[in-house]
């Protein structure tokens, strides 16, 4: 820009972008590969222009200037291409000759992504890092008086209940006369919660998929995935393995047509139905798939027309209270499969996520409750949603769980939490807060897309471009080009690793407080935290 | 870790018996306290076995108090066991004025009570005392229930019996327990000490049970006033066994099914698979994760013992025809039954649950795997 140009409210230097890219012209082979990759335009070839001035050293000699040219990368400054950190700009450079800096600074773009009066939104998480979870200790190590078990060698029974739970008396009573009890699943505590065919690459999906097979009959873990808002592909749902899946349906009821029409043809009951009320990442607001990812593949398996985008509706179009919701959708998806599978609803962690457990519990088709706390992730939400939106998990997964011992129903409704859950990358530590806390089992979301897949996202705002079908890992996009990048068979292999070590680290929290013969639902005096009042509001032991 | 003796013989012995079988097993225990539990009793209790007898601890005023409150309820004393203790007592156990023993005779308005309706009031006669003594510090109960004699002391075992000249004919019983404790994490509070008892179930245990939070959330919540207490993470044993059998009318083999469910693969195979499925589901809050050694009495006198699933505690069950005994260690098991085959004794593991019932002639194992007795 000349000195003396106008300049725009929204005009920025490279100084008031969040990320900075940082380029070494001596390194740098002019190979065009970092502006050929980047998701967001963000660098383009630069040609500068460069005074040179020769000092002549001789008493009679002239000095002169010459002005010479020379090819690099330039950074663009319009907020539409501001860079967002993903670095695949380094990870394709053969010479490291470039890579984004962080700024030192709160940047200034943040007040101009707003545009035509759009306020800004993308895909990620909540840009808020660390969380309570983190800072939960498991402090009752079974020491002499109960020995500790070795977490290597000893038999653990890693399973939880998905289902409506009879209380015993009643159990008892209905399986002497043969009455009807709720189907309930037995299942790995950690579920991969709700991506959609849609929000995921084919590549992702498949991957997932493979490696939730894998594990089911490979390795013996019980791992079910949730299918998020998008329907589930045909051959799945008439392939065995749907029994490894939980279908969900939400606000937008997409790929449900072609769902029940292929219930006369499935071979498998699927897991469970889940019904998405809210989700953590945005609550109270619908699903988005935006225009940039309907292509036709999409669009088919969702019942849609190609390259609109897919708001779903913030509520269920047909329903207005909980007992609409109970009524109509959870008792017809129960007949639907002949009431042998369980269905239950997902609601976004809420200070009235006690007012819709009270009303599950009179409930008998109700199979449970999942929450999906603050930090959840999501494939596309305004910002605001995102970072300001929702309830914390931990709380709302601890009152719901008292709430439910005061009435004596603990055991008959599990609670299901997300959203935070390996947020840090602590997700074996925080599932096992959680459960203690008293969930039943733990979904999780965006941990899976970075073991699995190596999604870039962070809670400080790096990447985060989900929406717009540009995920430079080819997680989140539909653009062949890109997914082609994510190797199904590696995501599958990764997605066993994961749960795996993720395995073994859950035995080597439990085999230190002595359990094994059941997973430690609510088993709070394990728990402490150096935060006082956190001590006192979630019930555990205040430890300094 | 504490130590546990248990012994049903055809004719009443000594609980000095127990008690001496216990200082065999000293180097288990550290003398911080004994509990006693004494059933199907001999000398004048056999003449009134109906008559519930309540055990406790009073001071003179807790006395007072009692006798009002049974007077005002209607109740008369029938027999009375006065234990008259020396001046001083010996190291580390404290002074009390009265160790109550007193049968009752039930109020007249009490008559037509069906032996359900009895059961309730007893409960609710011994929780209602319990309460008042914990409002004044007066008064310590610990069963109310005829035919059953409870005794709990801090101090060492052997000592206190002695002090408490236990070895006397009105104590001699057919069925005993005893518990030497070995003080854990639980100030020494009476109420923390074994047996624990509750509607002619009682049981005590070794070691210490790591689910015992979600456990005791279970039970308070069931909606039952006798669910309550725990002032010792055991108390939940006694209290499941009741649950189980009372609630939902299950046999004693089921028991371990609750508490230490078997794994999928082996209920697949396993005769009862449905219903066992459903009870490892419904009572998953049930299942205690150990490790314990518990010892039971069932309200028809039989005894039994089970293992967690880690089976880490000790444990074994021998005797002869008669007269069985089921011991922490074998050299309890030897002091109080010499003359057995000593090749019969067994060491019950992670499946099996062994039961001596009132007849009292032979050791029964069951083991998880075997088919359930039907549900009665």
């Amino acid at each position: 820009m000349q000195p003396n140009a106008t300049i725009s409210p929204s005009t920025l230097s490279v100084k008031d972008l969040p990320w900075q890219i940082l380029w070494h012209k001596d390194k740098c082979t002019l190979c065009g590969r970092c502006t050929a990759v980047c998701p967001v335009n963000a660098i383009e070839l630069g040609v500068f222009r460069k005074r040179r001035v020769e000092v002549s050293l001789a008493p009679q000699g002239n000095s002169a200037s010459s002005f010479e040219v020379y090819h690099g990368i330039r950074q663009k400054t319009d907020p539409a291409y501001a860079c967002v950190g993903c670095a695949t700009c380094s990870l394709v450079c053969p010479n490291d000759a470039i890579f984004p800096m962080r700024s030192d600074e709160a940047d200034k773009l943040r007040y101009h992504i707003n545009r035509g009066g759009q306020p800004r939104s993308r895909g990620g998480r909540r840009n808020t890092p660390g969380g309570i979870l983190d800072q939960i200790k498991f402090i009752r190590i079974s020491m002499l008086t109960d020995p500790a078990l070795d977490a290597g060698r000893h038999e653990f029974e890693m399973r939880t209940l998905l289902g409506r739970i009879l209380p015993p008396e009643q159990n008892l009573k209905f399986v002497n006369e043969n009455g009807w009890i709720p189907p309930v699943r037995e299942i790995y505590p950690l579920i991969i919660g709700g991506m959609s065919f849609g929000a995921l690459s084919p590549n992702m999906w498949e991957g997932l998929q493979m490696g939730v097979a894998y594990l089911n009959e490979e390795m013996g873990m019980p791992v079910r995935m949730c299918t998020g808002e998008g329907g589930c592909p045909p051959r799945l749902l008439r392939s065995p393995f749907l029994k490894y899946v939980i279908l969900q349906i939400a606000s937008g009821y997409f790929g449900w047509d072609e769902i029940i029409h292929a219930i006369p043809e499935m071979v498998e009951d699927p897991c469970a139905i889940e019904i998405k009320y809210g989700q953590g990442a945005k609550p109270g607001d619908g699903g988005l798939l935006m225009w940039h990812k309907v292509n036709r593949l999409i669009a088919a398996i969702r019942g849609v027309p190609a390259g609109v985008s897919l708001p779903s509706p913030p509520t269920h179009q047909t329903q207005y209270s909980i007992e609409e919701s109970v009524a109509k959708m959870i008792q017809s998806m129960c007949m639907a499969w002949g009431f042998r599978v369980p269905v239950y609803p997902k609601i976004s962690a809420t200070s009235t996520a006690m007012a819709v457990l009270n009303n599950l519990t009179r409930n008998p088709y109700a199979a449970g409750l999942a929450i999906d706390g603050e930090d959840g992730g999501t494939g596309a939400a305004y910002n605001v949603s995102m970072d300001h939106m929702g309830h914390p998990i931990a709380t709302n997964v601890r009152d719901s769980y008292l709430n439910l011992v005061k009435v004596g129903m603990q055991n008959e409704i599990p609670i299901f939490a997300g959203g935070g859950a390996g947020k840090s990358g602590n997700l074996a530590a925080n599932a096992a807060a959680l459960i203690m806390l008293g969930a039943s089992g733990v979904q999780t979301g965006k941990y899976i897309m970075q073991a699995a897949a190596g999604c870039l996202g962070s809670e400080t705002d790096r990447c985060n471009i989900c929406n717009i079908g540009r995920c430079p890992r080819g997680i989140t996009s539909q653009d062949p080009r890109l997914y082609r990048r994510l190797d199904v068979e590696q995501v599958a292999e990764r997605v066993v690793d994961l749960f795996l070590a993720f395995d073994t680290e859950l035995k080597k929290i439990m085999a230190p407080l002595g359990r094994s013969t059941a997973l430690p639902i609510g088993m709070s005096d394990a728990l402490g935290i150096s935060d006082y009042h956190a001590a006192q509001r979630l019930d555990i032991k205040y430890v300094v | 870790m504490c130590r546990l003796f248990a012994m049903t013989s055809e004719t009443p012995v000594s609980p000095m018996i127990a008690l001496e079988a216990m200082d065999v097993m000293r180097e288990g225990h550290d003398g911080s306290g004994v509990g006693l539990f004494l059933r199907d009793l001999g000398g004048p209790f056999e003449e009134i076995k109906d008559a519930p007898i309540l055990s406790g601890i009073f001071s003179e005023a807790g006395l007072r108090r009692l006798d009002t409150f049974m007077m005002d309820v209607g109740f008369m004393t029938k027999y009375k066991i006065t234990i008259k203790v020396p001046k001083k007592p010996p190291p580390g156990v404290p002074k009390r004025d009265i160790y109550l023993i007193r049968a009752y005779e039930y109020p007249e308005e009490w008559d037509g009570y069906t032996q359900a309706a009895l059961n309730e009031k007893l409960l609710e006669i011994r929780l209602r005392l319990r309460a008042m003594g914990e409002e004044k510090h007066d008064m310590i109960v610990f069963s109310f229930w005829p035919d059953v004699i409870m005794l709990k002391e801090i101090g060492d075992p052997l000592q206190v019996a002695n002090y408490l000249k236990l070895d006397r004919k009105e104590l001699h019983a057919r069925v005993i327990m005893a518990q030497g404790r070995q003080n854990t994490n639980y100030a020494i509070n009476l109420y923390a000490c074994h047996p624990f008892f509750i509607q002619g179930y009682a049981s005590m245990t070794n070691g210490e049970c790591t689910a015992f939070t979600p456990i005791r959330e279970f039970l308070l919540s069931r909606n039952f006033p006798g669910y309550s207490g725990y002032q010792s993470d055991s108390e939940v044993f006694t209290h499941i066994l009741h649950y189980t059998q009372t609630r939902l009318g299950l046999d004693i083999s089921a028991y371990k099914h609750v508490i230490t469910p078997l794994q999928d693969a082996d209920i697949a195979n396993h005769p009862n698979a449905d219903l066992l499925t459903q009870l490892k589901q419904s009572c998953r809050r049930l299942i205690i994760d150990g490790p314990n050694c518990v010892i039971g009495c069932l309200p028809d006198h039989s005894l039994f013992m089970v293992q967690d699933r880690k089976k880490l505690r000790p444990g074994v069950v021998g005797g002869r025809p008669g007269r069985y005994a089921f011991s922490s260690e074998i050299c309890g098991l030897d002091f109080a039954v010499p003359d057995r085959d000593k090749s019969q004794d067994f060491q019950p593991m992670h499946l099996d649950t062994v039961i001596v019932g009132p007849a009292r002639q032979e050791v029964s194992i069951c083991s998880q795997t075997q088919p359930l007795a039907l549900l009665h």
